[in-house]
């Protein structure tokens, strides 16, 4: 990293600290929901950008993640911080069960992106059938409003824990590019078979991104459950999810440490563009579709033209580099 | 247990509904049998072409089945035309871009009639949606009916425009050896557009078929996606046969599936399918390749 770099990063470091601190509460719940729209995303690219392996159904584990902590909390009684770590591992279960089925029977690409949105459909069905989910209703979290109960009174500490989930997710992406392990990974993603007869062992390397990647994304989850004290099979397992984590990645530059950051700013970014020209031109009221239609129209734009996604408009060598020795 | 009536009238519903689902397959299948994609649009497209029947019957009082004509030309004009201006130009490169790209296109045109249309569910209103006829235990709905045979006819003129014409020849040269239909003087790019469009106009046919007896939001697209898949893959991509069979299969595995697991839990049946198939046997029924 150049100096200069690590001066932007410095100085957005300290603006992000700052920035709850001085501008109106709504603007501090836009800030948490861009952090963890990019910590999510950044959950998705480290398989589907770093190791390619394209998935359709991330929420799948997102689901899991805020089914596990939530049923622990409210059935079991258990403390929210203690369930956080146990929702992750369920995160890890699934993408190894999904993985090890999915890779054994040598499924690629879009083969692979296919099956993972029908685990998350399978996931879906099962939580609005199932007893200990309460099916379709949901669950609700009794607000009991305490840190040391997950729960948070005002939008300050909820944007910086989502602040330092971004960052953790920052630290695990960067690792990657430095380790072997990340070396695998794009060696894997660039020519499965060249890096099979480099001698990888590319089915081992595979579950291990999945769980990696399902782990980070059912914490998310939990934080999810936490913050709005309420989950459904939609919202959990929904392809809405699965669609954001992966336009988040493939928007800002999917395989590279920045990129889920660079898209979440550019998403939220879009979408509070869309929510003002609503206030300002009656005609548009319904704001989800325009912001979702601009997201359609971007990640078009972004598979055809610049598969780097925003990162590469910086004009800095993407970090999705050549693979180096394996 | 379930009286075995109740259980044949449930096979009888689920092969009169797979009639439809083998339409939406035949054309995501002929795409990914000629272009090797695979068409993340297709859902969206039928719904799109659902609110085309919508609007015919709504603002010019158009029967859906009389809509048909127009409906499957104007499809496959889209089709074309999606596929010259956008798909084709841009899907270059891994095959899961392409699946990206057209996952694009589906966001885009999912939001663009929940904008337009509104989230509202629609139907169209005909006297004879009532309409049925017993045979023992089995109610069979007479549009049901129709849009069963409708379909088989149009496969079966599918088949033939397959089988006899000069473009059904080249659409197939196209399919089997691309560089070598292009050395023939097949105009490849052409013959891609054409079979797009002939997906397309599937699904306008399906929609037309559909609507008497179904209702259409902007979600039904994504309600579609799956089980047009599911159908494909189970009888394998890129074959024809294997839609036809797999369209039947699905519609008995949905209806059976209400029947003994009640409604939510039985749409699970489509989704295990999915998954099953393609860990176990990804060639499907009748692939060749996997």
């Amino acid at each position: 990293m150049s100096s200069r770099v690590k001066m932007l990063l410095a100085i957005g470091f300290l603006a992000a600290l700052a920035y709850p601190l001085v501008v109106p509460n709504y603007l501090v719940t836009v800030g948490m929901l861009m952090f963890f729209a990019a910590f999510i995303g950044q959950s998705w690219n480290i398989a589907g950008g770093f190791a390619g392996q394209t998935s359709f159904g991330h929420a799948v584990f997102f689901g899991v993640g805020a089914y596990t902590s939530t049923i622990l909390h409210v059935s079991y009684g258990w403390n929210p911080w203690l369930a956080w770590p146990v929702a992750m591992a369920a995160g890890a279960v699934v993408g190894w069960v999904i993985a090890v089925l999915s890779f054994r029977a040598g499924l690629r690409g879009s083969y692979f992106a296919l099956i993972t949105l029908a685990f998350a459909e399978v996931f879906r069905i099962l939580a609005n059938s199932v007893p200990f989910t309460h099916g379709g209703l949901g669950m609700l979290i009794r607000a009991d409003i305490r840190p040391a109960n997950f729960q948070f009174g005002n939008a300050i500490w909820p944007y910086y824990v989502a602040f330092a989930l971004c960052l953790v997710s920052l630290f695990i992406a960067w690792r990657l590019t430095q380790s072997r392990f990340g070396a695998r990974l794009v060696a894997i993603r660039e020519n499965e078979d060249a890096a099979r007869a480099l001698g990888i062992d590319v089915f081992a390397e595979k579950v291990k991104v999945l769980m990696l990647s399902g782990a980070m994304c059912a914490a998310g989850g939990t934080f999810y459950a936490q913050k709005y004290l309420y989950i459904d099979p939609n919202i959990a397992f929904g392809i809405d999810k699965s669609v954001e984590m992966l336009l988040v990645a493939m928007v800002g530059g999917a395989g590279t440490i920045f990129g889920p950051l660079i898209g979440a700013v550019a998403l939220t970014g879009i979408n509070e563009l869309t929510r003002w020209a609503a206030a300002v031109i009656p005609a548009l009221k319904n704001v989800q579709p325009l912001s979702l239609i601009v997201y359609g129209i971007m990640l078009i734009l972004i598979v055809a033209r610049l598969p780097d996604g925003l990162m590469s408009l910086f004009g800095r060598p993407s970090s999705k580099a050549k693979p180096r020795h394996a | 247990m379930f009286d075995p009536q109740i259980l044949i009238a449930g096979v009888l519903n689920g092969l009169l509904a797979g009639g439809i689902y083998v339409l939406v397959a035949v054309g995501l299948t002929l795409i990914y049998g000629v272009l090797h994609i695979i068409n993340f649009a297709h859902g969206s497209l039928l719904m799109l072409a659902m609110y085309a029947v919508f609007f015919l019957w709504r603002l010019s009082g158009i029967d859906p089945y009389l809509a048909l004509p127009i409906v499957v030309a104007g499809s496959f004009v889209f089709g074309y035309l999606l596929y010259r201006g956008l798909i084709g130009r841009l899907s270059h490169g891994r095959d899961e871009n392409i699946l990206l790209l057209t996952l694009g296109v589906s966001i885009v045109i999912d939001n663009a009639a929940l904008l337009f249309f509104g989230g509202d569910t629609q139907t169209v209103e005909v006297p004879y949606a009532g309409d049925a006829i017993e045979i023992g235990a089995a109610f069979l709905p007479i549009p049901k009916l129709i849009s069963f045979g409708a379909a088989l006819l149009i496969c079966l003129v599918l088949g033939l425009f397959m089988a006899r014409t000069d473009t059904g020849k080249a659409i197939r040269a196209v399919a089997r050896e691309r560089q070598g239909a292009r050395l023939a003087g097949i105009d490849v790019e052409k013959i891609f557009a054409i079979s797009y469009g002939i997906g397309i106009a599937c699904l306008g046919a399906a929609a037309c078929l559909l609507m008497p007896t179904f209702y259409v939001t902007p979600q039904s697209g994504y309600a579609f996606v799956l089980v047009a898949f599911t159908t494909v893959v189970l009888g394998g991509m890129g074959s024809f046969v294997g839609a036809a069979i797999g369209g039947f299969l699905i519609g008995v595995t949905e209806s059976l599936g209400g029947l003994l697991l009640g409604e939510q839990l039985g749409q699970i049946g489509i989704s295990l399918i999915f998954i099953l198939i393609l860990l176990f046997k990804p060639t499907g029924l009748f692939g060749s390749k996997a």
